[in-house]
């Protein structure tokens, strides 16, 4: 019997923590600094019992807590994590430390308010990945806002206000529409809570009509937040702006709410809209892969460039959710957490660049290896995992997603398969501006290699990026049942039959989608459970 | 002739009323044998008082509720509620004065006087049965407030907001005693709770009956500063001191809109069909005009009035809905926005300073660094009137969609719910200034007084409070509701 209120503290415990930042004085960043460190390790080692707890196999919800919350509109405080939720708790929780540390230099204005941000953004995050309640959801998805509107605002680069600005009215334009539906939702079903939503929709049918308008309006907030092409015009300028710890986290972590809702809320609850408008936005999700490709080819500041390579990668994500099959929704998945490392270490190693001539600019690098081989050896292998070589992180996600679509839709898989070709021109390219070749700029000489933190920081993120890739399967593992049981909502709607339960046996509704022999055998070697 | 027994239960269901009057009465006294030095004290006796009024209301609540003076006093759930509002407000009204007519060096006993006169009218209006007696309340109320708004008597601003809310107001007033005059006379009889059965029972003239809706409509509409009826909203609101623009935009508001709601649901719901669609187009402009407005303005106090502008039309949004949950969302949102809405005002009401100079977005770069707690007590106000979650402004506003939502009223949703982004631009734009912006040099901060840290504390425990754990309040308004419409 795992501890009860364990996911309560788990998404509360950094919040507690913030009063303990104002015990401190204003001046002591040292201190700040380091209480700031504790509280978020504390609570990635609270976080690891989730692993120790979860039973894998199982579809439904575990650690679940339900209580009432406002009795009168029918309002329940209900958390609770499956195989998907799980790993992006721990994503959150691992990337939080990450990105304190990054910053532990840079910031040198209003440090306390910096590190309480970071820790408020903290427990909204893990707040929206374990709510079950529709409200308790969008309460915690509008929290999310304001710490990294203030992240960007206060400790950003030169645009930071337009950028900050922008990110907020884009985000709360896309959620105040998704707040009416859920509104809707519950004068259909009486109820905020998602598993009551979803036996009553399984009991119901919509009229065709209102299930595309809350379909649509879900998806739309959904995907600013990924953010799928075109309403991606928002992320390079936040991207560019914020501060290193406010990338990481957005690039991390935020974008995945996106990708999480979609999976969440818009798969399940609303099949047959989904089935409607999946050509639709698979076909923008492609036109994302290959602009954010390219756009990203021609950057001339490594840090947009970088910014669009995850308008790319998500393009990735979207499609393989949209492809509607075990094995590439479980692509997806796997790649919302390998782009959040293998992007989110991008976005650390360009910071340490920044720390130390406070530019973005590519022409104002080069020949950087000569200087800082180590750091710079570290950069080329975090472009090599963010460019999917196998076996490291990034190619088991992007795989599974071509793989998985191919069984349904070889032309979607075909076009977004330049995607992979592309990102291996942009970020090598990019690489051998910064780092290959003559030193051209005489500051470049005397750059120190990294500092013992910057090599911690590094050393963790490439181990991550290692064990993903090898130890796949005890991702997959976990995550299979409950990708499988979204896939069973889907798949009658998508082979025009109707409801029917399916074999709840994951190997049997995998073959049921993977028609060709050949990748039968593939598909399971890579996401079959390795314990 | 009454009893003595009926006549002392008269005065027990009216004893808030009562309470503030003699406050009132004792206050212009006790200011003719006070020195000037000592007036200050006059703000606290008004406070107690406003707390005597909360105390005969939490004896109401818990005792047997009624009709009072042959029907014309109504005491119930609902009466019960706007009447705490009202008197919250007042309360942290009157905390936020005490220190800057100080400031301003204009210490007189008869603004808490008045105050206590002008609540003393809305309570009246909250808890009117009778139309006559509603309009009663509304005179005193707004007299007082005129008077109020040109307490700053060497101010030209002030004294224009004074003449104009005068003239303005009368004119309105005098719209809704045509329109009870017409109910009389198509109904006979200006008693709330019979209007209807009169309207049902005989064949007596709809049209009638209809105009005089619509001149009630008018009158009360001028008072919650409804578009068309908004237009002298800002520059009352901006030019009135600060702390009176507070209660302005609160007390005076909450029993207006709750007159309303007496009027619309219990004495004209067969009309329903036809004040649904007046209320929705009011409601459609008043939430465009005030964001629209507000989006151009520099003066925060300007912008925070045309925000109030935009908020009535939020409210409108739960009122057109026309069902019991409506009225929840209705009181609900006067709640939330009265307490986060006298707390913007009050904190305008110090950064202004001395005659109110610095009202200027521009005044307050910066002031995140220069004074951190008031900074971030104002951004808690300006995120709750924006509608952040985890605050009242959030659940006002989700409680009045679901109502309408509910009502099958989608579009006024979605119009509503655009304009409260389209809000967000310039409630953050402030926040923008006092936190992105480098802190403007011609700006030092003065200290913040105890009065005011207390009230301002009240007001942001209360706004986080009915944002986290609405579900005792929201009861109430639920009961309250049901009270109101089971009759």
């Amino acid at each position: 019997m795992p501890f009860p209120i364990l996911l309560t503290v788990i998404t509360f415990l950094p919040l507690v923590g913030v009063p303990a930042l104002f015990i401190l004085r204003d001046s002591d960043h040292e201190g700040i600094r380091r209480a700031a460190l504790a509280i978020s390790v504390i609570e990635f080692a609270v976080s690891l019992f989730l692993l120790r707890g979860f039973l894998p196999g199982q579809a439904g919800y575990q650690f679940e807590e339900l209580h009432a919350w406002i009795p009168a509109v029918n309002i329940h405080y209900h958390l609770g994590v499956d195989g998907i939720s799980l790993f992006l708790v721990l994503l959150t929780t691992f990337l939080t430390p990450i990105s304190i540390l990054c910053s532990w230099t840079s910031i040198h204005d209003r440090v306390r308010e910096f590190f309480i941000a970071l820790l408020v953004i903290e427990t909204a995050m893990i707040g929206v990945f374990v709510s079950l309640d529709l409200f308790l959801f969008f309460v915690f998805w509008e929290l999310t806002l304001i710490p990294m509107y203030f992240l960007i605002g206060v400790w950003g680069h030169g645009r930071r206000i337009y950028a900050a600005l922008k990110f907020i009215l884009y985000t709360m334009f896309g959620s105040i529409l998704m707040l009416v539906a859920i509104v809707w939702l519950y004068n259909l079903s009486g109820t905020f809570d998602l598993t009551g939503i979803q036996s009553f929709l399984h009991g119901t049918q919509l009229a065709p009509r209102t299930e595309l308008l809350l379909f649509g309006a879900f998806f739309l907030a959904f995907a600013i937040k990924v953010p799928l092409f075109p309403l991606h015009t928002w992320l390079p300028d936040a991207h560019t702006e914020a501060p290193t710890a406010g990338s990481v986290i957005l690039a991390g972590v935020m974008l995945k709410l996106g990708t999480y809702g979609i999976l969440r809320f818009c798969l399940p609850l609303f099949p047959h809209a989904a089935a409607q408008m999946a050509p639709l936005i698979a076909t923008l999700a492609i036109v994302g892969i290959i602009y954010g490709a390219l756009v990203a080819t021609v950057q001339t500041d490594l840090k947009r460039l970088v910014a669009y390579t995850s308008v790319s990668h998500l393009g990735f994500v979207v499609l393989g959710l949209f492809a509607f099959g075990t094995v590439s929704i479980e692509g997806a998945v796997f790649q919302m957490l390998s782009h959040g490392v293998s992007t989110g270490a991008l976005f650390l190693a360009v910071g340490m660049l920044y720390d130390r001539r406070h530019t973005y600019e590519i022409k104002e690098f080069g020949g950087l290896a000569t200087p800082m081989p180590i750091l710079m050896s570290y950069f080329v292998f975090i472009c090599l995992s963010s460019l999917a070589l196998p076996p490291l992180n990034g190619f088991i996600g992007e795989f599974l997603i071509l793989i998985g679509t191919y069984q349904g839709h070889p032309v979607w898989a075909t076009w977004a398969a330049t995607g992979a070709i592309l990102s291996a021109i942009y970020l090598l390219w990019a690489y051998q501006r910064v780092a290959l070749g003559e030193v051209t700029v005489e500051k470049n000489k005397t750059l120190p290699d990294a500092s013992t933190r910057e090599k911690f920081i590094l050393v963790v993120m490439a181990v991550t990026i290692i064990v993903m890739g090898i130890a796949s399967p005890y991702f997959t593992h976990r995550m299979e049942a409950s990708t499988n049981a979204i896939v069973q909502e889907l798949n009658p709607v998508a082979l025009g039959q109707k409801q029917a339960p399916k074999p709840a046996a994951a190997a049997d509704s995998r073959r049921a989608i993977l028609p060709g022999e050949s990748s039968t055998v593939i598909a399971p070697e890579i996401s079959r459970g390795a314990r | 002739m009454p009893t003595l027994g009926e006549q002392m239960e008269n005065l027990r269901l009216l004893s808030p009323e009562v309470i503030l009057c003699l406050f009132g009465i004792l206050i212009m006294i006790a200011d003719a044998f006070t020195p000037k030095a000592k007036r200050k004290w006059l703000g606290w006796v008004s406070f107690l008082g406003v707390i005597g009024a909360l105390a005969a209301e939490y004896t109401l609540a818990r005792g047997p509720q009624g009709t009072a003076y042959s029907g014309l006093i109504r005491v119930d759930g609902f009466s019960i509620f706007v009447h705490v509002v009202v008197l919250a407000a007042a309360g942290l009204g009157i905390l936020g004065s005490i220190d800057y007519l100080e400031m301003e060096g204009i210490q007189r006993g008869e603004y808490y006087a008045l105050v206590m006169f002008a609540t003393a009218g809305m309570g009246l209006m909250a808890g009117a049965n009778e139309l006559v007696m509603a309009f009663l309340g509304l005179e005193m109320s707004s007299i007082a407030t005129y008077i109020l708004a040109g307490s700053r008597k060497t101010s030209a601003r002030s004294n224009e907001a004074s003449l104009k809310y005068f003239l303005l107001g009368s004119f309105a007033t005098a719209f809704f005693l045509y329109g009870v005059a017409m109910t009389y006379g198509a109904t006979g009889t200006t008693r709330i709770d019979l209007i209807h059965d009169k309207l049902g029972a005989a064949g007596h003239a709809p049209s009638l009956a209809v105009l005089a809706l619509g001149l009630i409509f008018v009158g009360l509409g001028f008072k919650v500063v409804i578009a068309p009826f908004q237009v002298y909203g800002p520059d009352v609101y901006e030019g009135a001191p600060t702390p009176v623009t507070a209660l302005l935009a609160s007390g005076p508001k909450a029993a207006a809109f709750a007159l309303m709601v007496r009027i619309f649901y219990v004495s004209f719901p067969t009309t329903g069909s036809l004040w649904f669609w007046a209320v929705w187009i009011s409601a459609v402009l008043t939430m465009c005009i005030g964001n629209f407005a507000a989006l151009v303005q520099t003066n925060v106090k300007r912008m925070l009035a045309y925000s109030s502008i935009a908020h009535a039309g939020y409210i409108l949004v739960a009122f057109a809905a026309g069902t019991a949950y409506g009225v929840a969302a209705v009181l609900f949102y006067l709640a939330a926005y009265s307490l986060m809405k006298v707390g913007a005002f009050l904190v305008l009401a110090h950064l202004g300073q001395r005659d109110e100079r610095k009202l200027d977005i521009k005044d307050y770069a910066g002031l995140g660094v220069k004074q951190p707690a008031l900074a971030a007590c104002f951004s808690l106000f300006l995120f709750s009137l924006l509608g952040l979650p985890a605050t009242g402004g959030f659940l006002g506003k989700f409680f009045a969609f679901q109502a309408a939502l509910d009502a099958k009223i989608v579009w006024l949703v979605v119009i509503a719910a655009i304009n409260s982004v389209i809000g967000a631009y310039y409630y953050l734009r402030v926040i923008v200034a006092m936190y992105f912006w480098d802190p403007a040099e011609d700006y030092t901060a003065t200290p913040v007084a105890p009065t005011l840290v207390f009230g301002l504390t009240i007001a942001a425990l209360g706004t986080v409070w009915l944002g986290v754990l609405p579900a005792r309040v929201l009861d109430l308004a639920q009961a309250a509701a049901a009270n109101l419409l089971g009759k």
